[in-house]
């Protein structure tokens, strides 16, 4: 919005320095503008990190900046994956701890006294301010008006898209790498327009510093050798490609392998092989180009393009029999998600239980893009009116990221970017044409009008061959098109605003609700909970939870973990879903095998909190299933009738699961006799509330969310905990015993 | 790769700045890699060469020996050189194994990052490709090809354990 007007402005300067100086001063004003709009939460709620992975990467940090690089590249992590450990510097990616480590050296040697947390908490913001001054280099590539650069710097500030990703406080791997994606981009692009070797290294370390921050680098691994092959593919073969691509590929794969995580995968798997295979065909073509410049012979020259095609293909040959051959990992399990998006669900249900591997829904687009959603297909269109290599680019990322984001949710991140710089082309090129004070001069509309008789006359299709001079004359249209985009810029600006504030600027740490007098009430539990593990608990104490919590955990309560947020071994997080999803009796060995002394489940119920963990249950029962068959099975957690249901009528599994007596373990005592209501599930609980015998409660926050269990000893007097528990009720040990003994024969 | 090798008269194997190389560079003959290359090459090209290939071949010869300019010699040899370490370090590989992995790579690519550099820079400074680098003078080419290959040899020396 502050674009277009300021564009009148620019437009009023005339001198050279005028308007550079005022494109500088837009530029600042759009990355301020990026920047506080990711403040909500920080002024809302505090200075604190979100969610679940950015605890992690604050962890990692800490360690970073309290032990240094060395010790945090050799870092290993026992206080995760209890019994295993972890080899967290090994398998992180290092570009986010990093960036804020220097951040942080940099501030401390400025004299400026920076807390860790508040560099983290504020990263994502400040990186944002550089994306859009990378949207506007991209952008300035692609099209030569100058208003387009700070419409697309504009638009990629404020999107939704990408502030879901990088509001204050979400300090994760994408605060950074989306910045990175669109300066690689922009180094590409400028290396294969100038086929210059400097800005194909530059592109080739940025490239490399993406690939330290986040394992969405693939993306750029395959989006650039696809350009190429295109560009082949559409004969527009160059030696600056050549430059460009080899240039690229060659320094960009060596600094891709310097991080121990990525390590030989460039050479290893499939998800690299085009680039390499692409790279070889380029030396291949080039070599035919220098012999073609040699013998300037036709036939010569077919013969060698089918000679080239036999050599693609047979390195293609070589490729398959390799992958078949094991020489080759075959494609990873998320890159098949990719393409077919039921292959998680069936084979590996750990990817697809991620909330964020879901399929997008429709309105999503919208609600992340609004009205650049369909200014973006306008926006490729004007691409293929000149198509030059740097249009075919946008032309071949803007198909592969819609594709992409069509298929994940959080790919939408990536499609961001090509639809602000698409978005920012069309309304600019509508801009341009009706905010043009001066009407075409009348002798232009004749020669449009002879141009236009004559081309009646000729009555020939190729009205693209003889371009005439189109302008707008009137002032009304000029006035109203203009206003309407006006208002579409504004709206799409409320519409920012009010996504960010509303969607996107939560903790989820920290909840917020409204008292019904309008005041704000802050929900605290989580932290309450961490809070109470921290002073009470050991500092060894193992906590055993679902591995959503795992990271917040390390982070906040600074326990040891069974599983984390880092879903590296998926049989011990179906260890942990077979303790959480069994009866009491099979849960006690299990966690006592792994030492738990706490277990930690979140609760909804009470205050109507959806995310809880009888809704994710049945996500544990399925990965239990994959790895135990036989022991957990899914259907038994259903009503005959195949309903999930938690109040009297739901099944025998589901009620003697240990997550189920945990998560309404004395929730009766909360309600009049009968009342008792579970307010996600909207479902009356039964009457007599489960009874736990081998853990007992230790602790439940102020809203229920979190209730921590402690996992008792072994019975002092050797008694197994059924029958101490029974003793404790009241309950004689004959009795029981003379209950059961009918019960048995009655089955019999 | 270096299909240009078996039409350089391989003069004066030069002595210059070979730190890319790795330890892999010992027994196996070099007799055995440089047949292989000139097969591999007529074999991608030969498929339909039926009509006078053998004068096609002389003809390139006779171009590249006439047209060429010394300092494009030059580079060439560097890049035949090149692509004889490289093959006799993928031999190595081949037939005593890959186990320093890192080492392998890091030798293996310094020589085809190098390779690639190299014929970046010969295009780039080829007269005839003068129109496709209008801002690429033969200076600045040369400088970024020091500072691509610095690039490239920090990452071998890093990468090499």
């Amino acid at each position: 919005m502050s674009a277009d007007t300021l564009q009148v402005i620019a437009s009023a300067g005339k001198g050279q320095s005028t308007r550079t100086s005022l494109r500088v001063v837009i530029l600042f004003l759009i990355a301020g503008a990026a920047i506080a709009s990711r403040l909500f939460s920080v002024i809302r709620f505090e200075s604190i990190i979100h969610e679940f992975d950015p605890w992690f990467n604050f962890r990692a940090t800490k360690y970073l900046v309290a032990n240094g690089f060395y010790n945090f590249w050799d870092w290993f992590d026992d206080r995760t994956w209890h019994p295993l450990g972890r080899v967290t510097g090994g398998t992180l990616y290092p570009g986010l701890m990093v960036t804020s480590g220097v951040i942080y050296h940099a501030l401390r040697a400025l004299t400026i006294p920076v807390d860790i947390r508040n560099i983290c908490v504020l990263l994502a913001p400040a990186f944002s301010g550089l994306t859009a001054f990378a949207a506007y280099l991209l952008t300035n590539e692609m099209t030569t008006s100058p208003s387009a650069g700070l419409l697309a710097a504009a638009f990629m500030g404020i999107a939704p898209g990408y502030i879901s990703r990088s509001v204050a406080g979400s300090y994760d791997n994408e605060a950074i790498a989306i910045f990175l994606l669109v300066f690689t981009f922009f180094l590409w692009i400028k290396a294969l327009k100038q086929g210059s070797m400097l800005w194909g290294g530059l592109c080739a370390l940025f490239y490399g510093y993406m690939v330290a921050s986040w394992g969405g680098y693939a993306f750029i691994t395959c989006l650039l050798p696809l350009h190429a092959f295109v560009l082949i593919c559409m004969g527009r073969y160059s030696t600056r490609l050549y430059v460009a691509y080899t240039t690229w590929y060659a320094l960009g794969t060596l600094a891709s392998m310097q991080i121990p995580f990525v390590g030989f995968l460039p050479v290893k798997t499939s998800e690299h092989m085009p680039a390499l295979g692409i790279f070889g065909f380029l030396q291949l073509l080039a070599f035919l180009d220098y012999v073609r410049s040699a013998i300037p012979s036709r036939q010569f020259q077919t013969f060698l393009w089918v000679a080239t095609g036999g050599v693609f293909g047979l390195g293609l040959a070589v490729l398959v029999i390799a992958t078949s051959a094991g020489f080759i990992a075959p494609w990873s399990g998320r890159f098949y998600s990719l393409w077919d998006t039921g292959y998680a669900k069936i084979h590996i249900p750990i990817i697809a239980s991620v909330s964020e591997h879901q399929p997008t829904a429709w309105p999503a687009f919208f609600f992340d893009l609004n009205m650049l959603i369909w200014l973006f297909p306008a926006g490729v269109y004007l691409c293929f009116q000149n198509l030059a290599d740097e249009h075919v680019f946008i032309v071949v990322y803007a198909l592969f990221g819609s594709y992409f984001a069509g298929v994940m949710v959080r790919l939408m991140l990536t499609l961001t970017p090509v639809v602000c710089v698409a978005a920012a082309m069309a309304a600019s090129s509508i801009l341009d044409t009706y905010l043009n004070a001066k009407s075409p001069v009348p002798e232009e509309q004749s020669t449009e009008e002879s141009d236009a008789s004559a081309k009646k006359a000729a009555k020939s299709g190729l009205k693209a061959t003889s371009k005439p001079v189109v302008g707008i004359y009137g002032f009304f249209s000029k006035g109203s098109v203009v206003a309407a985009l006006t208002i579409y810029l504004l709206l799409f600006v409320m519409h920012c605003t009010w996504v960010t504030s509303n969607a996107y600027s939560s903790p989820s740490v920290v909840l917020a609700s409204r008292m019904p007098n309008g005041q704000q009430h802050i929900i605290d539990d989580y932290r309450e909970a961490y809070q109470w593990l921290r002073q009470n608990t050991p500092d060894d104490a193992k906590i055993m939870s679902w591995w959503d919590y795992g990271y917040q955990i390390g982070g906040m309560a600074d326990r040891p973990t069974l599983v984390d947020n880092n879903t590296w071994n998926n049989t011990h997080i179906a260890t942990v879903g077979k303790a959480m999803s069994s009866r009491e009796e099979v849960s006690y060995p299990i966690m006592r095998q792994h030492e738990v002394d706490y277990v930690l489940v979140v609760f909804g119920g009470l205050l109507g909190y959806s995310g809880d963990d009888i809704n994710k249950f049945l996500w544990m029962v399925r990965i239990a299933e994959g790895i135990w068959p036989d022991e957990v099975k899914e259907r038994d957690f259903f009503t005959p009738r195949g309903e999930y249901r938690v109040d009297s009528e739901a099944s025998e599994t589901m009620k003697n699961s240990l997550m189920y007596k945990m998560s309404y373990y004395n929730y009766n005592s909360l309600f009049p006799p009968g009342q008792a209501m579970d307010r996600v599930r909207q479902a009356r609980l039964p009457e007599v509330g489960p009874t736990l015998s081998t853990i007992e409660e230790a602790f439940t926050s102020e809203n229920w969310i979190i209730r921590i269990y402690k996992v008792k000893d072994l019975d002092t007097f050797g008694r197994d905990h059924q029958s101490a528990a029974a003793f404790d009720r009241g309950l004689k040990k004959k009795k029981v015993s003379k209950k059961r003994g009918p019960r048995q024969l009655r089955v019999d | 790769m270096a299909k240009q090798r078996n039409v350089t008269p391989s003069p004066a194997m030069p002595a210059t700045s070979q730190q890319s190389t790795t330890a892999p560079a010992t027994a196996p003959a070099p007799a055995t890699a440089t047949p292989s290359k000139p097969t591999k090459s007529s074999a991608a090209t030969g498929g339909g060469g039926k009509p006078s290939w053998d004068k096609v071949v002389l003809n390139i010869v006779d171009y590249y020996q006439d047209k060429t300019p010394q300092r494009t010699k030059l580079l060439d040899a560097f890049m035949a050189f090149l692509a004889v370490v490289g093959a006799l370090q993928f031999l190595y590989c081949i037939l005593a194994g890959n186990y320093p992995f890192n080492a392998f790579l890091s030798g293996f690519s310094a020589t085809v990052g190098q390779f690639v550099l190299t014929a970046s820079l010969r295009i780039q400074t080829t007269e005839a490709n003068k129109s496709d680098f209008p801002s690429v003078s033969p200076e600045r080419a040369f400088a970024d090809y020091v500072v691509c290959s610095l690039i490239l040899h920090f990452f071998c020396v890093n990468f090499i354990n």
